[in-house]
Order: C-alpha cells, then structure tokens, then sequence
C-alpha cells in the first residue's frame, strides 16, 4: 500500500505539490491525470523516492521514504518498477545487458537463467529476439517497450508509468497501452502511471486520480471520472480549453 | 558596483559548497568500497579509457616538455660551462613537478570532462534516475570504477610521461646539443633521488581522484539540457586544472619536507 500525506514540494520559488494527499491499494491500476507541468512525474519521482518532498510523508508498506537515506531506500526500490518517459535505456548497453541489468547486479542467477528471463521478459513485450540490438537502432516505441522489460523482469510488486504514450503514434501507443494493461493482469502487480492522454488512461486505469494546483483534484473510478460533470475534470477530459464552454 | 561583494559572496560560497560536497562524494566513494567489492568488469573498461587511451596525449606532453626544458636549461647553464647539469635539471623537473602536474592537467582535460559530460548526459536523460530506481546507488555503479581506474592509470600516465620527457631531453641533449652523453646520465643519476620519483607519483595518485571525483560531481550534479552538460564539462576542465595547481603547491611543500629533499 502507498500513502502520499499533505507533500508539498517546490523547486526555487515555485510550489509544484501544495498538499498532495492520496492512497493506493494492492493491486490497483491506478492513472494520475493533470496539466502539463503541473507536477504529475514530480509526484510520481516522490512514490519512489527519486525525490524528497520538502514536508510530509510518502509511506510504502508504512515505511516512510522522506525519512531514508538514499542506501536504505536502495531496498525499498526493489520492489518497484518504473517505465521512464524516455524508457531511459542505457545507451553503452545492448537491450540484454539493460534488460538484465537488476538481475546480473544481483547476482542470484546463473547465465542461463538470466537469458531466460530476459527472453521471457521480451517475448511478453513482444519483441523477441532483439538481444543484441543497441537502444540507439530502437524505434521510441521499441525503446519504451524494452523499458518496460527492464522494468518487469525481476518482478516488482508497483510498477510506475511516467507518460507511457507520449510521443508515440496512436498504433505505438495503443499497443504500449495494452501492454501496460496486459501486464497489471498477468504478473498482478500494482499499476500507477501519470499521463494526460484520456485514450491511454481509460485503457490502463481502473481508477483516476487528478492533480490539479499541486492537490489531488478528483479520486475515483475510471468510469465516473469520464461521465464527471465537474467543470475541471470535464474540460480536462474533453480537452476544453478555458476560454470554450463548460458543461450544464 | 553595489552588488560586486554580494556577487564575489555568492561565489565564494558556491565553491566552498562545490568542495563540501566533492568532499562528501569522496566519502561516499570510501564508504562504497568498503560496502561492496567493485565491478571488476567495470573497472577494466574505465582503466581502458582513462590510461590506454590517454597514452598519447600524455607521452607527446612529456616528449614536448622534456625537450623544451632541455633545451632551455641548455641555453642558460651553457654560459656557465654547466651543459652537463641540463640533464639532472630536467630529471628532478619532470619527476617530481613537470610530470605529475602537465599530465594531471592533460587528463583533467581529457578524462575528467568525458567523465563529467557522460555523466551529464546520463542525468538529463534520466538514465541516473533509472539506476536509481533499479536499486542500484549511482555511486557504486558510476562513481567508483571511474575513482580507481583513474587512481591507478594517473601514476602509471605520469610515470611514463617522465620517462619518455628524459628520453627525449637525452636525444636532444647529446644528438642535438652536443652535450656529453656520459655525464648527461651520470647527473641525472646523481641529482635524482627516489624520492623525487615517489613525490611525482604521489602527487600523481592525488590529482588522479581529483579528476575523477571533480568530474563525476559535475557531470552526476548537471542541470538540465544541452547546456546544462556543457557547463559541467567546462567547469570540470576549470575546477580540477585549478585544482592540480593549487594542491600541487601545498604538496610539494609538505612532501618536500617530509623526504627532506
């Protein structure tokens, strides 16, 4: 379980988190929605404790990650998996050697073993068979389909999306999208992902939340989020700049 | 004209800042070898970058200085019917002064900002982030290989520096400037102490973790963009060239002292 309470975070003079406050369960398939720029990926570094908030808790499993040092958080991330906006692959590595690379740090598998697992791991992102490869030859869908692997093969309990379809073309992103939703299902772990593409939230969420000035604006199911008449969320989810209509 | 104090204050500042926190990578970097056994992989690869390929720029640097001190000491101690001096001049020179400092200032230029822009370009593509979510400390991973390689290969550089810039001195001394070959090397051997070769090689060893340790804390601590990782390498090349200067001082007193030499 994770429990943002009352974060606030500011980078200079500007508060990016005014408060921020929200649980996730076991399980979920969670999608934090918002502006650009509004603090989503921010909040998202916070859960796994690549960021510190200036005050409040982030607790995972009640352990409180504003109070760790780096090394002790070492162990908690172990347990997390995060997709990068930019599948942030390692360029001096092929995609094995990524793919691989919690698992050979660790030291527990054989070579053989690992191979399997990296195998397995790319079958289920479909793209067998591109060991060898350099991220530089990948497609950005390729690349952030390899990031997932990465992300998935040594079997994480949360697994974190940061913009999982941006800049990606609507077949790339759909596919991605499936993908992300394919494995909340199979490996059954907890899904939280930040985007503000309303097709790919709907796909991988079975609940939204909405970040909006720094707070958590709306919490709820996918599918109430979608028929809300709250005038930020429905323009947000319609994509309704301000100066055009809002609902009755 | 006002805010001349508050701008040199800032200065200031930012580099005792700068240093504490060099400082503190260094303890990190301690504390992370005494925690796990490095990457032996890792290391080879860095020693690969840091000494095989920076043979060239280190051994033309002291083919050049040995030869322009040599001519030089030449010059002046042949007015006093000292030729044969030139060749001591240029060995205690480049063992213990010459060496270590031009090929510290060769390697801060080379090694330091390839370590610093590799580094910067790791953070603003979060591939730093991304080591960090896979539970892996950037220190142990990014920071100690490039430490030790550059550690071990800095000595060995310099080292061969000296003795390539004494090669070069002899060939210029007695081929070119008629200086009796014999006595050439009967001084140097008599005016060398090995102490002189330890001073180089400690100092050698010391601005090698300058380098590296400079050069990681800029690149790991790069703000954003393209030009966020060009100010890291450039800051690198300043701060560890300074650096090397200005310990190279403090060192040659105390070592100085400390060999009696």
């Amino acid at each position: 379980m994770i429990e943002v309470r009352d974060v606030h975070k500011s980078f200079g003079p500007q508060p990016v988190l005014r408060g921020t406050t929200l649980r996730i369960e076991k399980g979920e398939a969670v999608v934090i929605i918002g502006r650009s720029g509004g603090g989503k990926s921010i909040l998202l570094k916070h859960l796994i404790g690549l960021l510190r908030p200036d005050s409040g808790n982030v607790l995972v499993d009640g352990q409180d990650l504003a109070r760790m040092g780096e090394r002790e958080l070492l162990s908690v991330r172990r347990h997390f998996g995060m997709l990068f906006q930019a599948a942030a692959l390692f360029d001096s590595f092929d995609v094995y050697e990524n793919v691989s690379f919690v698992l050979r740090r660790e030291g527990k598998h054989t070579a053989a073993e690992m191979r399997r697992l990296v195998a397995e791991a790319l079958e289920m992102v479909e793209l067998p068979g591109i060991e060898h490869k350099k991220p530089a030859e990948l497609s950005g869908g390729m690349r952030k389909r390899v990031g997932l692997a990465r992300a998935i093969v040594y079997r994480p309990r949360i697994l974190l999306y940061d913009e999982p379809t941006t800049g990606l073309d609507p077949i790339a992103g759909d596919r991605i999208d499936r993908l992300i939703r394919r494995v909340w299902e199979q490996l059954n772990v907890t899904s939280i992902a930040v985007t503000h593409d309303m097709k790919s939230a709907r796909t991988i969420s079975n609940r939204i939340l909405m970040l909006h000035e720094g707070r958590i604006h709306a919490d709820d199911t996918t599918e109430r989020i979608f028929q809300s008449t709250d005038p930020i969320l429905y323009n947000f989810v319609n994509g309704i700049g301000e100066s055009r209509s809002e609902p009755n | 004209m006002a805010r001349m104090p508050i701008l040199l204050y800032q200065r200031v500042q930012a580099g005792l800042d700068g240093l504490g926190e060099q400082a503190q990578l260094l303890g990190e970097t301690i504390g992370s070898l005494r925690r796990h056994r490095p990457s032996w992989k890792d290391f080879i690869a860095q020693l690969h970058f840091v000494g095989v390929k920076s043979q060239t720029v280190v051994v033309t640097t002291g083919a050049a200085t040995g030869m322009v001190l040599c001519a030089q000491t030449y010059f002046q101690f042949h007015k006093f019917k000292m030729d044969t001096a030139t060749g001591a001049v240029v060995s205690v020179g480049m063992c213990s002064e010459l060496g270590p400092v031009l090929a510290g200032l060769m390697l801060a230029g080379r090694v330091g900002a390839a370590m610093a822009a590799e580094l910067g370009t790791m953070k603003v593509t979060e591939q730093i982030d991304a080591l960090r979510a896979l539970a892996t400390h950037p220190v142990d991973f990014l920071v100690v290989p490039r430490v030790l390689a550059t550690v071990v290969a800095a000595p060995l550089l310099t080292a061969q520096s000296v003795v390539i810039g004494i090669v070069a001195s002899y060939v210029i001394g007695v081929h070119l400037l008629g200086i009796e070959g014999a006595y050439y090397l009967a001084n140097i051997q008599r005016y060398t102490n090995p102490h002189h070769v330890v001073m180089g090689l400690i100092k050698a060893v010391i601005f090698g973790a300058i380098i590296a340790l400079v050069g990681c804390h800029k690149g790991l601590n790069c703000q954003q963009g393209a030009e966020g990782v060009g100010h890291a390498t450039t800051e690198t090349v300043v701060t560890a060239s300074i650096s090397i200067l200005v310990v190279n001082f403090f060192l040659t007193l105390f070592l100085s002292r400390l060999f009696n030499v």
